[in-house]
């Protein structure tokens, strides 16, 4: 058979549409708007934002309920609220990205807004923005916590956490999610993506502390590679100048890396 | 109008898409037919940018589809009307296309009843949606930036006959007033009914394509007369080949020349027709062949 190329004789269409005007271009700003209610508009969507919100309530109340009330601060809310937040936050970085493959919208999504990389830089930014937010209202909910608990046991509330810490804990977090985020790009998968996220968090800091424990090379320099140990720094410390750098380099390795081959891959995949 | 010019997917040694050049015209209906496993849903994610082809390009209303300012309200597509949030509702799904596009709030509802789904179906979450539900809605999408070109990719996969003739005449009506359709099928009966112009894709390969008058005119006439012979040889004087089956005379031209010539020959016809028992199905089969599955069912007095 041969490669003939056929078209078909152009006939005259019965009525010419009128010329049209070509349409403004898609500002970034509506489509920001856009991905942010998608994040919201479905019930697992909506739920897991509620989550934050639910699971920062539940946490500060069982820290009333169960702590010795005399020794509570701010910062025992602070920890109580936070550790469900590094779970949940980097899930939605992760879903952020993954939704749009695994319930197949990107279909629709990148042929709405062929221009890939503002679709994804508006995800970017509402997850960023979202893990800010919700940042601020744990920080409301434990706040809360500590009145309630100040008027209970007739102490005056402790307010141990400055500006500075709430940043760097924020910091932190806002990471995590970075990194959900990534692995959102690389794997386009909800499941692997979030045990992705997990096996960083929760499995890679054990191996290194065993690499370090019998190697005295990874012990004196891990700093410089394992992004969970510098990460964990911010939570409760002051961090001196070279800790601050080796933030900055494993955060290139382990977020910024994945991040730009993850958006590459992105960038070039087919979408089916 | 959509303009494709030498296109090529390969995926590693496969070549999916093997130097496709075809034309889609404003004013017509234009049928991408081919059985599974062709080439034309990897055609069709390559024209709205979804795939980067190995080489050749598409244009869309004179530009590649990427380069449109906001290409939803340019070009209707629907590639997979199943490729939605199962969780989200019909309206939701629509809502935020407008919103995407640009469009006026009460554009949705105007859509939701262009494609006849009721308020009540709008609000239902689309895992509950049968598949003409959601190709109605695919459809709603593709319809709802008043674009000029529609691409759609077997959009009357799940419709019932009702659902079918209904979008027929839809598409007819956008065509009627200018627009371009593109659609495709692994149907004969589904494009046959609806197109305008055909194009005929087997293994990556276009192997037909032109109005469907020229396609079905190559499949000839049926004619009968009381006795058959005669009029075959009448047809031959005229210059027309024929062979006899049947009593019925198959002969290789239009129905208007077949019934000229035996009036001139004073031969009272019986039965005229197109010779439709083979048809566009003979030659979709026929060309299709070689990429069939199924090459080695030989289709036999094949009724269409």
């Amino acid at each position: 058979m041969s490669t003939a190329t056929i078209t078909p004789a152009p006939v005259a269409p019965a009525t010419q549409r009128p010329a049209r005007a070509i349409p403004a271009p898609i500002p970034f700003t509506r489509i920001l708007g856009v991905e942010l209610r998608k994040m919201f508009d479905t019930r697992s969507g909506f739920w897991l934002m509620a989550s934050i919100v639910i699971t920062s309530a539940v946490a500060t109340v069982l820290t009333v309920l169960l702590s010795d009330r005399e020794d509570l601060t701010f910062d025992s809310f602070a920890a109580a609220v936070g550790s469900p937040m590094s779970i949940i936050l980097p899930i939605v970085g992760v879903l952020a990205v993954t939704s749009e493959w695994s319930q197949r919208t990107a279909l629709t999504t990148f042929t709405l807004v062929p221009s890939r990389g503002r679709v994804i830089g508006a995800k970017l930014v509402n997850t960023l923005a979202i893990g800010a937010v919700s940042m601020v209202i744990a920080l409301g909910v434990g706040a809360l916590g500590n009145l309630v608990t100040s008027a209970i046991t007739g102490n005056a509330a402790v307010w141990d956490i400055p500006v500075w810490q709430f940043s760097q804990i924020v910091l932190a977090n806002e990471m995590g999610m970075l990194f959900g985020f990534a692995l959102g790009l690389l794997f386009r998968s909800s499941p692997a993506g979030i045990v992705g996220y997990f096996v960083w968090a929760l499995v890679l800091p054990g191996i290194s502390e065993a690499l370090a424990s019998a190697q005295q090379w990874w012990l004196d320099n891990n700093a410089w590679f394992d992004v969970n140990g510098t990460r964990f720094l911010l939570f409760d410390s002051t961090l001196t100048g070279q800790e601050w750098t080796q933030l900055g380099v494993t955060a290139v390795i382990w977020i910024l890396l994945p991040l730009l081959v993850g958006l590459r891959l992105v960038m070039r995949s087919e979408v089916k | 109008m959509i303009t494709i010019d030498s296109l090529t997917k390969r995926y590693g040694a496969f070549t999916a898409v093997d130097e496709v050049s075809f034309t889609a015209q404003p004013g017509r209906v234009t049928g991408f037919l081919g059985p599974n496993g062709a080439g034309k849903s990897t055609t069709m994610r390559v024209m709205v940018g979804l795939t980067e082809p190995t080489s050749g390009h598409v244009h869309v209303l004179g530009r590649p589809f990427a380069a449109l300012p906001n290409p939803g309200r340019e070009v209707g597509v629907l590639l997979d009307a199943s490729a939605q949030h199962a969780g989200r509702t019909g309206r939701e799904i629509l809502t935020i296309a407008a919103r995407t596009m640009g469009l006026p709030k009460g554009r949705v509802a105007d859509m939701l009843q262009r494609v006849s789904l009721t308020e009540e179906e709008s609000g239902r979450r689309v895992r509950n949606y049968s598949l003409g539900m959601r190709q109605r809605l695919g459809i709603a999408t593709a319809l709802l930036g008043d674009p000029e070109v529609l691409i759609l990719d077997e959009p009357a996969n799940g419709l019932d006959p009702a659902g079918i003739r209904w979008m027929r005449d839809l598409l007819r009506e956008f065509a009627d007033q200018g627009g371009t359709v593109l659609l495709s099928s692994h149907l004969l009966h589904e494009i046959e009914v609806i197109a305008d112009d055909i194009i005929v894709i087997g293994n990556g390969r276009i192997v037909a394509g032109g109005t469907k008058q020229e396609l079905l005119a190559s499949t000839g006439t049926l004619a009968r007369a009381a006795d058959a012979a005669t009029l075959a040889r009448a047809l031959e004087v005229a210059g027309i080949v024929t062979s006899v089956a049947d009593g019925a005379v198959f002969a290789d031209a239009d129905l208007p020349t077949v019934g000229r010539t035996a009036f001139a020959a004073g031969i009272a016809l019986t039965e005229l027709r197109t010779a439709d028992g083979a048809g566009l199905e003979e030659m979709f089969l026929e060309l299709t062949a070689e990429s069939q599955r199924d090459a080695h069912v030989h289709t036999e007095g094949t009724a269409a």
